[in-house]
């Protein structure tokens, strides 16, 4: 019940690249995906700037061979998840018991705020074609057929902290000897349900925004995939280029605060990180980067940041917040940090907090502003926290 | 691992203390509607004004499930639902629609997310721990429940709260309506298995189970397994499902007392279960439930709690059978479900 599991792929797409490659470039390199929005018709367009996948539906379609998928969200998913089971370089897959466990916060809702345009009219309006995949299952199931994943199938919506869920859910399929292959993370597209959702609650920033900055204002709503392909000692064993990364611990604590608001001192945020460093068996000074969760507003960055404090209590490792890269993307965003983490130990990297300007008075540590690389990077903890007080942590170590 | 306490909110009697009724509940019409009960015993009045109905229904069936099991804070909370907070979602796409994105409100929002059923009950509960939803059409329930189990299994917990909740609202109902999921024209929930006719009948309802590692005196059953399959290639791999499923169990058909099948009165939907019951589960005394709580992708869930019933007590509940007479008493029981033959599970319960 205790056997490592494998980490041997990682597939992405977000606001900085369609690829693992293209986003390493832009990590490198500092290019944040923020920009006035081209694809998502709103009435907000003007004012608040996201982080778009800066292709069109059809462009998606046609970069990932997929001509009969019409949803952007199971888009998105299919082009990061066939990267990462190509990246993981499994010769038959056929051979082995494969999952696909999949996140996202509102399914097939880009399509079916169109249909409720006409629907609204009249209950015998709008075309059913835009309804069809509202459900968050149904976008995880194009895409399983479309890899021809059958074995296990299913989908975890919590908010902001979907794909970190899905990513460990997966590792224990593995473990409990369910499946010998899981491919899991999350995908979400831009919808308008959820912008102008963001929008009421006033924690959108009509500039880009500064996670753990004094003057932080908001977050930047993002889109995109990240997907990890998780493996059974014994597959790993096999493969070609044997993985070098496991998913070590993991966690999920519930705040129990408020549904949209973290604690002030967040209870969940620390609960979830000690957790994960005690299923690991280490100790807050073995984790040598922390990729937070850093969404940019008031809220979180303090409840984080003072989680952060009490558990590591002085010995701070680098920490940053990719957010200010690729917005927040939401169901997506534990796979798509589940990758840079990966990536961040594979490399020997640790990613800028971008756009950092006052560090916040309050904590006595200040995220990475600069690209580091040579660097020795052993274990990494990734954060995501989400309303309804869901907080998970994981942490990827080298094996 | 056990099942020590259940709740169930459905369109039937099944809520509370009084004793397990034997009139069954009969609808016209396509759409079965949950019984609500008076939620002021379960939840705050300034908190039941604040809750959409899918989310009163959720948290009343999860803490009539505590309280049964007398457990304060479970160690997980795991939900299942296939279509979230159907009311809040469509309230705010609504609003936002028809005002072109302008004068919103967050509260909508706010309880829109698929786990807000779960995350409500921490936040009643006080409770730190564990706390997951499942979204995943016919295998909501079923994941939520292999999570519950799993925990369990690795002693990350000791007991787990599972759940399904799904709800009809009147544009979910016309737009299944119109995709051809329910029978058109005059229909009663008695008679839908022997209509012969395309569609079935809409349903909803919350239910709850506390699972345990540990024995108590008032248990309802031993859940000995549970097994999920998607879309199969057809009969023969459904029955080699079936063979592999009790043979990993080492369980013969034969030591099977009871069958629970998901028939819905989709003429097409219950063939499968009309050709098992001349295979695989000839012989065998199979029931269906649907008629009692209508078609819906976590109904699965209602038959457990049936199944949890049938075994604590040794006979089926009086409304799905009222004259049952047998002098064995029931020990294990088989539940199969499919939801529109994309989604199929089995279940097996034993006595304790």
């Amino acid at each position: 019940m205790n056997e490592p599991v494998f980490v041997a792929g990682t597939g992405i797409i977000s606001a900085i690249g369609y690829t693992v490659a293209e986003c390493l470039d832009a990590l490198e390199n500092g290019r944040a995906g923020m920009n006035r929005m081209q694809y998502l018709d709103s009435v907000h367009k003007q004012r608040l700037p996201v982080a778009e996948v800066k292709l069109s539906n059809d462009e998606l379609a046609k970069l990932g061979n997929l001509t009969n998928i019409k949803s952007r969200t199971a888009l998105l998913s299919l082009i990061a998840a066939k990267e990462a089971l190509t990246n993981a370089g499994i010769e038959n897959i056929k051979s082995l018991r494969c999952g696909f466990v999949s996140a996202n916060s509102v399914g097939g809702m880009d399509k079916t705020e169109n249909f409720f345009k006409n629907f609204l009219t009249h209950n015998n309006k709008g075309k059913l074609r835009n309804i069809i995949n509202h459900e968050c299952g149904s976008v995880t199931e194009l895409v399983a057929d479309a890899l021809g994943i059958k074995d296990y199938i299913t989908t975890i919506s919590t908010a902001c902290s979907s794909s970190a869920n899905s990513i460990f859910f997966g590792a224990r399929l593995i473990r409990n000897n369910i499946v010998d292959l899981v491919v899991a993370g999350g995908t979400d597209s831009l919808t308008k349900f959820t912008l102008n959702g963001f929008n009421t609650l006033m924690i959108v920033d009509e500039q880009f925004c500064q996670p753990f900055d004094e003057n932080r204002r908001g977050l930047n709503l993002g889109e995109g995939a990240g997907y990890v392909v998780l493996v059974s000692e014994k597959v790993a064993a096999t493969l070609k280029n044997k993985p070098q990364i496991i998913l070590n611990g993991y966690c999920n604590a519930n705040d129990a605060y408020h549904q949209t608001a973290s604690s002030p001192d967040g209870t969940g945020s620390f609960l979830a990180m000690s957790g994960a460093l005690k299923k690991s068996g280490l100790q807050p000074a073995d984790i040598d980067y922390i990729n937070l969760h850093g969404t940019g507003t008031q809220n979180n960055d303090i409840a984080e940041g003072t989680a952060i404090k009490r558990l590591f209590n002085g010995q701070y490792p680098k920490m940053s917040s990719t957010k200010t890269f690729t917005g927040h993307t939401l169901g997506a965003s534990g796979g798509i940090e589940a990758v840079f983490s990966v990536l961040s130990l594979q490399h020997g990297i640790i990613y800028p907090n971008l756009r950092l300007q006052t560090p916040m008075a309050d904590l006595p540590f200040v995220p990475e502003r600069e690209f580091i690389k040579d660097v020795k990077v052993n274990h990494v903890l990734s954060n995501s926290f989400g309303f309804g007080g869901n907080c998970s942590s994981l942490i990827f170590s080298k094996y | 691992m056990y099942i020590s306490a259940t709740g169930n909110i459905s369109p039937q009697k099944t809520f509370g203390h009084q004793p397990m009724l034997a009139d069954t509940v009969v609808f016209t019409g396509n759409r079965l509607t949950a019984i609500e009960p008076d939620y002021k015993e379960f939840i705050e009045p300034k908190l039941i004004r604040r809750m959409s109905r899918i989310i009163r229904m959720g948290v009343a069936a999860a803490m009539e499930c505590l309280q049964q099991a007398n457990i304060k804070v479970p160690d997980a909370i795991i939900t299942g639902t296939a279509y979230g907070c159907l009311e809040d979602t469509n309230s705010f796409l609504s609003k936002m629609v028809e005002f072109n994105e302008e004068l919103l409100t967050p509260t909508a929002f706010i309880q829109s997310t698929h786990n807000t059923i779960g995350a409500q009950i921490g936040l009643m509960l006080q409770c730190n721990n564990y706390n997951n939803a499942f979204v995943h059409r016919g295998f909501s329930f079923e994941s939520a429940l292999l999570d519950g189990m799993m925990l369990l299994k690795e002693k990350d917990a000791s007991n787990v709260l599972v759940g399904a909740i799904d709800e009809i609202i009147n544009n979910s109902h016309s737009i299944l309506n119109r995709l051809g999921l329910y029978k058109q024209g005059e229909v009663c929930n008695l008679d839908i298995y022997k209509s012969k006719t395309k569609g079935t009948i809409a349903g909803e309802g919350a239910s709850f189970f506390l699972l345990s590692n540990t024995p108590t005196a008032t248990d309802y059953a031993k859940l000995n397994a549970l097994h999920t399959f998607y879309k199969p290639a057809g009969k023969t791999e459904i029955e080699q499902q079936v063979s592999s499923f009790l043979q990993n169990q080492h369980v013969s058909i034969n030591d099977i007392d009871f069958i629970i099948t998901g028939n819905n009165g989709d003429a097409t939907g219950d063939e499968i279960y009309e050709a098992l019951s001349k295979t695989v589960f000839a012989n065998k005394k199979i029931i269906s439930y649907k008629h009692l709580c209508g078609e819906y992708p976590t109904a699965a869930a209602f038959a457990l709690w049936l199944a949890a019933n049938t075994v604590k007590f040794g006979k089926p509940p009086a409304m799905i059978e009222n004259n049952y007479s047998s002098e064995k008493k029931i020990q294990k029981v088989l539940i199969y479900n499919h939801y529109l033959g994309i989604h199929h599970s089995l279940y097996l319960l034993s006595a304790c």
